[in-house]
């Protein structure tokens, strides 16, 4: 069994340390994981994206046309990855960032205002963990326990004191209903 | 020992490091930067050197000298810095001192870009400094491999007295996997005995030279690098194979693109297309005898690189025109996704083998419709 989530958004809304909570995740539960992000100059302001392939065998190639699985945290990312994303696929979306409905009917999509849940918890920073924790629940890649170890290691030394608010952020994702 | 993740460029850092490495000097250069900036605190920690040279001319030519002190030493670049360091590296040959590079390939010619890509083949793995010399060169395919493979060739390094090249693309540079360290090796406290290090008023002093004026002597050494590297070609051939024991047909590809094929493979074998992979990790000395060998089981070759074609005439040689041969590469920084790889297995296996040209001119006549439909 092979999963690849693709997380894509604006520089600075935390697409790579998403991914890496993710790739600790899969860690966790001794699994093959590669975590391959877009290095490119377009990081500086413009979009930014990252690939994680989680695995039982050798990952093979670190970047795929079809993903299993994408978070969207703006427009473009929608406009880009919604007609990528494998049939019975997830499509994870930030309506806070979007303006439009998603037109696939054929996979999950999760629609959710990530960051105004990220905003009422008091840092729209958080926005990333809500919309992780939406396709975790959703998808059942990884159980919420393993997902909180995950955090705390993503978060390991200088980033220790945000571990509270991610935990909360993390709570309202797995929480959240249509 | 627990696995832990690591981003490719601080992994082999860390090998190095472990590996019992004394002495660093580079330049940064994306996609490599983070080694040289891991090194840049890692190794004043321990009490060993780290130096930021002025550029890629000095960072070879301070490795030039600690490798002649005696020191493990090694640099790290990416591909237009390995061409600043090709003089140095071939007077390190001339001069038979063993050190270690790591190049982090990126697109090119010129100044390129930062994408993974696979084009330095031929200048790393053919020699591009000038002289008869050969580099040992390995291409691992992901950060375990990597790592296993960096903490290992400082001691091929000095039993040949060679160079060792770890050949590295942005992909892996760049990419976080899971990945065991090994454990840390004490650092030498004695000199090799060839080494120029302090004589101590006990021996005679050692010379080390690349500057032989009578020919006749140039010769002898390069008959004694040529010897030595019969050695190496018997000794350090690496590969990995895959889906192998019933394939009729073998992708051979290296480094990311043999990972990338992997993935092509594994779909196609769910089709019942019975391929299989053979990926070299070893690209100098190349494998030569397995392909050789694998000529009288296989129906052809699909060989699968980021660059255009540098490595396949490696294969059409080894395999010395007994079955055909087959090349998709995408080059400039370009990474092939698996699902091109795919579309040429089943094309493969559903038209058969052609012989007819050149591999390279098949591939060239489709190549500019491929980027154009993207």
């Amino acid at each position: 069994m092979q999963n690849e989530t693709v997380i894509a958004g604006f520089g600075g809304q935390g697409v790579l340390f998403v991914g890496k909570v993710l790739a600790h995740a899969a860690l966790e539960v001794g699994m093959e994981v590669t975590w391959f992000p877009s290095y490119g100059p377009e990081m500086r302001g413009g979009t930014a994206n990252c690939t994680v392939i989680f695995s039982n065998e050798e990952i093979g190639s670190p970047q795929v046309l079809n993903p299993t699985s994408a978070i969207v945290m703006n427009q473009p990312s929608l406009d880009k990855y919604e007609d990528m994303v494998v049939k019975d696929g997830y499509l994870i979306v930030n309506t806070s960032m979007t303006n439009r409905e998603v037109k696939r009917k054929d996979i999950h999509a999760v629609c959710l205002p990530a960051t105004e849940i990220a905003e009422e918890i008091g840092d729209k920073r958080l926005t990333n963990i809500v919309m992780l924790a939406a396709l975790i629940k959703a998808s059942d890649f990884f159980g919420q326990a393993e997902m909180e170890t995950a955090l705390k290691k993503s978060l390991e030394g200088k980033k220790n004191d945000l571990v509270a608010a991610n935990m909360i952020a993390l709570q309202k994702g797995f929480e959240f209903r249509a | 020992m627990t696995r832990e993740l690591w981003k490719g460029n601080e992994a082999i850092a860390e090998a190095a490091v472990r590996a019992g490495l004394q002495a660093y000097f580079g330049y940064p250069i994306t996609p490599q930067t983070e080694a040289l900036e891991y090194m840049s605190w890692r190794l004043p920690d321990l009490g060993r050197v780290f130096l930021q040279a002025e550029s890629e001319l000095g960072a070879i030519n301070m490795v030039y000298g600690a490798a002649c002190a005696g020191a493990r030493t090694m640099t790290t670049t990416s591909s237009p810095g390995t061409s600043l360091m090709m003089e140095g590296l071939s007077y390190i040959a001339g001069t038979e001192v063993p050190m270690v590079l790591v190049d982090v390939v990126r697109g090119g010619p010129g100044l390129g870009n930062i994408a993974p890509a696979q084009g330095d083949y031929n200048q790393i793995v053919h020699g591009g400094g000038h002289g008869d010399y050969h580099p040992i060169v390995l291409a691992p395919a992901s950060i375990q491999e990597a790592v296993d493979i960096v903490y290992q060739t400082f001691d091929i390094a000095e039993k040949y007295r060679t160079i060792v090249i770890v050949m590295l693309d942005g992909s892996i540079g760049q990419m976080m996997e899971p990945a065991e360290m090994p454990p840390m090796q004490e650092v030498r406290k004695v000199w090799p005995a060839w080494s120029a290090s302090s004589t101590q008023g006990k021996r005679e002093r050692n010379v080390l030279t690349s500057i032989y004026l009578d020919p006749k002597d140039m010769e002898k050494t390069n008959l004694r690098l040529m010897k030595t590297w019969q050695q190496i070609e018997k000794n350090e051939i690496r590969y990995k194979e895959y889906f192998m024991d019933d394939a009729k047909f073998a992708v051979v590809g290296f480094g990311s693109a043999g990972r990338v094929a992997l993935s092509a493979v594994r779909a196609a074998r769910a089709e019942g297309i019975p391929v299989g992979l053979f990926r070299p990790i070893s690209v100098n000395p190349f494998p030569k005898q397995q392909i050789l060998a694998l000529t009288d089981k296989m129906d052809g070759f699909f060989v699968v690189e980021m660059n255009s074609g540098m490595m396949l005439d490696d294969v059409l040689l080894a395999s010395q025109g007994r079955i055909p041969v087959e090349f998709y590469g995408r080059m400039g920084g370009v990474m092939p996704f698996p699902d091109e790889i795919l579309r040429e297995i089943r094309r493969l296996h559903a038209e058969g083998w052609k012989a007819e040209g050149h591999p390279r001119d098949r591939w060239l006549a489709k190549l500019e419709q491929i980027i154009n439909e993207e």
